[in-house]
């Protein structure tokens, strides 16, 4: 009777996982949140998703709504493939990723539809687009394809942030300089017009797209000036 | 000037040099010296001497052949300047309103210009390079004299910076970077860039004012809205027309050229075609006019031939900017296929977009970045000759 209580307890311990739990907030699980805001920033150090970079940027507001946008298709299409890793079948994974992107995006296009209808008319395509966005479906293929939930949710919220910050960065540039404007409220005080006698105009090349490339660019060129893990032999 | 030479090698020069406290702005000090003396460096390798200019030298022989125009275009602001207010004024009086108005262009283009350049040097510890010394001419003279100054340092900072120190500065530059000032203001101040209002300095002298409406156009401007102009071919060819301040007088522009092509600096081979091109374009312009969709058109189209080359930029940027060593075509017969490109292009942007008429500065820049491919092909043509040739001998042999 002892033996078989003792094998019993022999088999528990098989059974239950032996390594230490690892905390929510590992050091490894702050570096996939960390990662991707510099060292591995999505737009400036992979240089994917550039097509929105450019255009959605004339305006804070519209950048800001995008960065949400794909901050919620990111986390939750990293969430619901990494939940169903294990049964999608090797051969249809991309179609299998696609799908879930697909639903979260037509949601997203849903909501913004109903609760910010100029924004979503703004983004236009770009919110569709969004299904197409290289970041997402380079997380989605090499991580939460491998990884457990938790840390293909942090992965999603890390890289959706390293996208955000440089698309704020760059419409931040492009609309104060642009536009004179910061979310739509006039910064560059009227009086400073040429029109109304003063010194100033907006530049109007910052309005076109060549130059939120070159604004990324200048962007890239500080970071690795600053950041030297990232200058290439 | 001997003494002069003397005293700094023996008294400044220690100063800078390594090791010594000024150490750091050793490249500001050597950019000055070498401007000013030949510096009395010897290779120390293999070397292939071909003529006794290093770049500055060659620099100076451009600037040179830009006086001209500059001096011209001096005038010429001040010409218009008198004709729109509608005071008569004597030829030194219009120089002088000129030059007071042209000279705080030149420098500010050249303050922030070589201020750029020198800070770049220092950080990164190499060699002042002088290609900013053309540009730095180059720049004030393709923009209109109501252009605010401000807006000229930024366009000037633009092309500096993104222009040409990105690539790695003097002589990797893909864009030249005097065209690449102008393109920048064009875009980004398009009100100040274009249109009838700039190109005429209207602010009166003791209170007077132009008169209301007073429209100062360039011939091309006129052109392109109404398909007429009130300048003649011989305006143009002579430079009594509105434009930016060096453009406009072919005759200016071809004491340059003859300077140019004299000391051999620029390619006779680019400005050859791209006059070609430009002709042939024109001439295409003149045997298809009849089609043309509006009447406007039709009347810019039906322009001879020979009147399109003496208006706007096209003679300044065939001679200066287009002949560019750096961001030209290098091959022989590339520069016939750029440099006619260059001609063709010109006549055709300013003809079918009235929006941009000077189809010159676009065309420039296009052929800029199409130069390697260019001479891509003709390196690789030039292989497969020699392949086919060899490829004979030996079947023969």
């Amino acid at each position: 009777m002892a033996d078989v209580l003792v094998k019993k307890e022999e088999a528990k311990d098989l059974l239950v996982d032996k390594q230490p739990k690892e905390p929510l907030f590992s050091k490894k699980n702050r570096k996939l949140l960390n990662d991707p805001l510099n060292d591995n920033n999505p737009i400036t150090v992979q240089v994917l998703g550039i097509c929105s970079a450019l255009a959605i940027t004339v305006k804070l507001y519209p950048a800001l709504v995008m960065s949400i946008s794909v901050l919620f298709v990111m986390a939750a299409g990293n969430v619901i493939v990494s939940l169903m890793r294990n049964f999608i079948p090797n051969r249809i994974r991309i179609i299998v990723q696609l799908v879930v992107v697909a639903s979260l995006v037509a949601l997203v296009d849903q909501v913004l539809k109903a609760f910010v209808y100029d924004v979503s008319k703004e983004l236009s395509v770009f919110v569709g687009l969004i299904i197409t966005n290289c970041i997402i479906m380079g997380r989605l293929e090499a991580f939460a394809l491998g990884n457990t939930v938790w840390k293909s949710f942090l992965d999603g919220i890390g890289n959706a942030f390293g996208y955000a910050w440089i698309l704020l960065a760059v419409a931040f540039f492009r609309e104060l300089l642009g536009s004179g404007t910061l979310f739509g409220f006039q910064i560059i005080p009227d009086a400073w017009y040429l029109a109304n006698g003063g010194f100033y105009s907006n530049n109007g090349f910052m309005l076109l797209p060549p130059m939120a490339l070159i604004t990324v660019g200048i962007i890239i060129w500080v970071q690795r000036a600053r950041n030297t893990k990232l200058i290439e032999e | 000037m001997k003494a002069l030479h003397q005293f700094i090698d023996s008294n400044v020069h220690p100063l800078f040099k390594e090791g010594s406290k000024l150490e750091k702005y050793w490249p500001v000090y050597d950019g000055f010296y070498t401007f000013l003396f030949t510096p009395g460096h010897t290779a120390d390798g293999k070397a292939h001497i071909r003529d006794g200019v290093d770049l500055k030298r060659t620099m100076n022989t451009v600037i040179t052949a830009l006086i001209p125009t500059l001096l011209f275009g001096m005038w010429n602001v001040g010409y218009h300047h008198f004709n729109a207010i509608g005071i008569d004024a004597t030829f030194f009086e219009q120089f002088l309103f000129g030059a007071i108005k042209v000279i705080p262009m030149v420098v500010v283009s050249y303050a922030v210009g070589l201020g750029i350049e020198f800070l770049f040097c220092v950080i990164k510890g190499h060699q002042i390079e002088e290609g900013y010394l053309v540009s730095g001419m180059l720049i004030p003279l393709i923009m209109p004299v109501d252009l605010p100054l401000w807006m000229m340092a930024l366009s000037v900072a633009f092309a500096v910076i993104i222009g040409k120190e990105v690539f790695g500065g003097t002589g990797m530059n893909i864009f030249n970077p005097a065209l690449l000032a102008r393109a920048f203001a064009f875009f980004a101040y398009p009100t100040y860039m274009s249109g009838d209002k700039v190109w005429i300095n209207t602010t009166g002298t003791e209170g007077m004012m132009a008169v209301d409406g007073f429209s100062g156009a360039t011939a091309l401007g006129e052109y392109a809205t109404t398909g007429i102009s009130q300048y003649s071919a011989l305006d143009a060819f002579i430079g009594i027309i509105p434009g930016s301040v060096g453009e406009t007088s072919v005759i200016a522009i071809m004491l340059g050229a003859g300077l140019l092509l004299f000391t051999g600096i620029a390619s006779w081979r680019i400005m050859l075609s791209a006059v070609v091109g430009g002709v042939v374009m024109g001439l295409i312009f003149n045997a298809v006019a009849p089609f043309a969709l509006s009447a406007e058109q039709q009347a810019f189209m039906a322009v001879p031939f020979w009147q399109q080359l003496v208006m706007g930029g096209f003679a300044f940027g065939v001679v200066y900017m287009a002949t560019d060593p750096v961001s030209g075509s290098q091959t022989d017969t590339g520069k016939y296929v750029y440099g006619f490109l260059i001609g063709f292009l010109s006549i055709m942007i300013r003809v079918f977009n009235p929006a941009y008429p000077e189809g010159v500065m676009l065309a420039i820049l296009f052929m800029n970045t199409m130069a390697p491919l260019v001479d891509h092909y003709v390196i690789q043509a030039n292989i497969k000759k020699r392949e086919q040739r060899l490829a004979l001998k030996t079947a023969t042999a």
